[in-house]
């Protein structure tokens, strides 16, 4: 069993090798996303089969696959739509508690665990779409700052009315109050009490389905990014006028970016909700937004398998350095403006781009890629 | 001005109780928007001029808390003396977070420039998180042992917090409207903001231009935080995050750019918060806060008082 999974480890490594000299960037982008994710998946399972990982780390699992497919969704918005949305967790935690409804309903007729996991996940990603849609609609027209804070804004309303929401069977039945408790309910009944959020959840995620959740996140962000819509939607983000004048339609664009983005984070949320048997609304504060655009901007905006590694280091390492837990975020601060700094800032970038250029002489690396940001620089 | 009589049926209508409820809560209302104001001053200002959006404002709040905290607690200052030191400390660390953190980026776009200033405002957080620790200080307001006004034969009592903080909104207001129009450092952070590359031309120092506002803005943080804790005292290092992002909103509403519309734009925020948590909700008072947000950029994007600026190729 080891070997075989080290082989197909190996030949994923190999194949990845291969396209990186092909020079295909999307088959080497996919093919290197791909890679990491099976490759880590495989790796943990052989390493916690052979006893090496500890108790807590085994559940970070699905936490880290979580992350990393928040990461990934929230690098379609700002990586390849090129809008910065602040309220990434605010369709996280639609998806959680949507998803965490649909399983407690389902689970009153249904027994068939990956049948209840798959319609929450597909329950989740809808609602959390419809969130994006509606929110999407009236602000996409909007720019850079503004953006933004009204993202930032909606995240915190879908909090606020998260907190004053309820849920839970009656005799049997749905029941549904806002800003008032359910009267007459059991406590084992109650699904969703207002700011104590999601009780009695029967927990059904595993390190699979945080595998699978974070291949189908990459396998759609990737083939959108490398179709014409990805195409129309980075044209924009290069230059929102000529983008108009070659007629596209801006904001149906952004809006396809922003709700597939949404539905992603919907799914993941979901997949989160599921892992805990209680879930708090304030979990999904503009923390969480932020620690997300943390691993996307740390693992380079736009990039997809480096988000994915940011959101894995960046979520295990505090877990194993315990002792620097204070110091976290203060360092999460002080990388973010270094690394802003240092690949924005016109003088230090040329720097640091003829000082990498010494280390590793042979290749033009990217050349495409640094023309396409210069440009857009320009068109600014 | 209502007269006499009318006012006699009003108060035989509603009740004499209802209007002294609404009195009140429409002076606190305006007292928070004070706040607001004050700290959408710094806001505007500063996105006027550089065309970001400081998002570190709201904790520079919260660190000339800490400040007046300390010298009041510890170095046994007087209030008003505290108030002055914050004042100071928080100057040097605008101007010293905008040399060191938003000047390299300057010209590079909104993304990179507002990614850096939520680092910013997250190193501060943790700052304070380090050095002061996760639990809540018990602000001493700055207006202790004044006695609150009675009007109306006793039933309205207004909190000396209140009436200083409007009064220092409307003396603020006026300070800076005369500064901007009428200085030669404020016509030059006028000039700035219209055209940085203009400006430049004509001689007028930019970088001292934008360091200007920034210390000007910091220095209105501390007195806004120092308000907004003798009315509010709890003080944690999380305490400016959400009156800042509010107090953008109000810069927002009343037209980024515009200092009459910071006023206008955070006393009505105030109005509507304290009276959707009086008689709406209190959990649901910041959704309806910032639905208001959205639905004035929705109408009007440049807000209230805002000018439009269209986009060149």
């Amino acid at each position: 069993m080891a070997e075989r999974a080290e082989r197909i480890l190996k030949n994923i490594g190999l194949r990845g090798l291969k396209n990186a000299v092909k020079g295909n960037d999307y088959r080497r982008e996919a093919s290197i996303s791909y890679g990491i994710l099976v490759g880590g998946y495989i790796l943990l399972q052989l390493l916690t089969a052979a006893g090496l990982i500890s108790h807590n780390l085994q559940g970070q699992f699905v936490p880290i696959c979580v992350y990393i497919s928040l990461a990934v969704s929230l690098n379609l918005v700002v990586g390849i739509s090129g809008e910065l949305s602040l309220g990434h967790a605010g369709f996280m935690a639609v998806g959680a508690f949507g998803g965490v409804l649909m399983s407690r309903i389902l689970g009153q007729s249904m027994s068939f665990e990956p049948a209840i996991v798959i319609i929450s996940m597909i329950f989740g990603a809808i609602v959390a779409s419809i969130a994006g849609f509606i929110i999407g609609i009236p602000i996409l027209g909007l720019r850079g700052d503004y953006l933004a804070i009204v993202t930032l804004a909606f995240g915190e309303i879908i909090r606020n009315l998260m907190n004053v929401m309820y849920f839970g069977f009656v005799d049997g039945k749905l029941k549904f109050a806002f800003n008032h408790t359910i009267e007459g309910i059991e406590d084992t009944d109650r699904i969703i009490t207002g700011a104590i959020g999601a009780t009695g959840t029967k927990t059904m995620s595993n390190f699979t389905w945080g595998l699978l959740l974070c291949l189908f996140t990459v396998f759609i962000v990737l083939n959108l990014k490398n179709s014409k819509q990805g195409r129309a939607i980075m044209s924009i983000r290069d230059n929102r006028i000529a983008g108009e004048s070659i007629g596209l339609d801006v904001r149906k664009y952004k809006l396809m970016a922003f709700v597939v983005s949404a539905a992603l984070a919907g799914m993941a949320g979901c997949l989160f909700g599921l892992n805990y048997s209680t879930l708090v609304p304030v979990k999904f504060n503009f923390n969480t937004s932020v620690l997300v655009l943390v691993f996307v901007v740390l693992g380079g905006v736009g990039n997809i398998w480096g988000g994915i590694i940011a959101a894995a280091l960046l979520t295990v390492l505090p877990e194993t350095f315990r002792q620097f837990a204070d110091y976290r975020m203060l360092t999460y601060a002080i990388v973010l403006i270094l690394v802003m700094i240092a690949t924005y800032n016109p003088s230090i970038k040329s720097r640091l781009n003829a000082f990498l250029g010494k280390i590793r002489p042979k290749k033009n690396k990217g050349s495409s890629k640094a023309k396409r940001k210069k440009s857009g620089k320009e068109a600014e | 001005m209502i007269a006499a009589p009318q006012r006699h049926v009003i108060a035989h209508l509603i009740g004499k109780e209802e209007i002294m409820v609404f009195l009140t809560n429409l002076i606190s209302g305006l007292s928070l928007g004070s706040v607001y104001a004050i700290i959408a001053l710094g806001y505007t200002m500063v996105y006027g001029i550089s065309k970001m959006l400081n998002f570190a404002h709201g904790d520079v709040i919260m660190i000339g808390g800490y400040m007046s905290f300390i010298m009041t607690m510890y170095m046994g200052l007087n209030g008003w003396l505290a108030l002055l030191v914050a004042m100071f400390i928080c100057t040097v660390l605008g101007i010293t977070i905008e040399r060191l953190a938003y000047r390299p980026l300057r010209g590079t776009g909104s993304l990179a420039v507002l990614i850096t200033a939520i680092g910013v405002s997250y190193f501060l957080q943790n700052i304070a998180l380090l050095i002061w620790g996760a639990n809540p200080k018990m602000f001493t307001s700055l207006f202790k042992g004044m006695s609150p006004v009675h009007a109306a034969g006793g039933q309205l009592t207004i909190t000396p917090e209140s009436i200083f903080t409007i009064l220092a909104n409307i003396v603020i207001m006026i300070l800076l409207t005369l500064f901007v129009s009428k200085t030669k450092a404020g016509k030059a952070m006028r000039a700035v903001s219209e055209d940085n590359g203009a400006a430049q031309l004509m001689g007028i120092n930019v970088n001292q231009s934008i360091s200007l506002t920034f210390a000007i803005g910091s220095g209105l943080a501390a007195v806004a935080g120092v308000l907004m804790l003798s009315a509010y005292p709890v003080l944690m290092p999380t305490t400016g995050a959400m009156p800042g992002i509010k107090a953008f909103t109000a810069a927002v509403f009343g037209g980024i750019g515009s200092i009459p519309g910071a006023m206008i734009g955070g006393l009505i925020l105030g109005i509507i918060e304290i009276f959707s948590r009086a008689y709406i909700s209190t959990e649901l008072s910041d959704a309806i806060v910032f639905a208001c947000l959205i639905i004035v950029l929705l109408v009007k994007p440049t807000g209230l008082l805002g000018k439009k600026i269209s986009e060149k190729v």
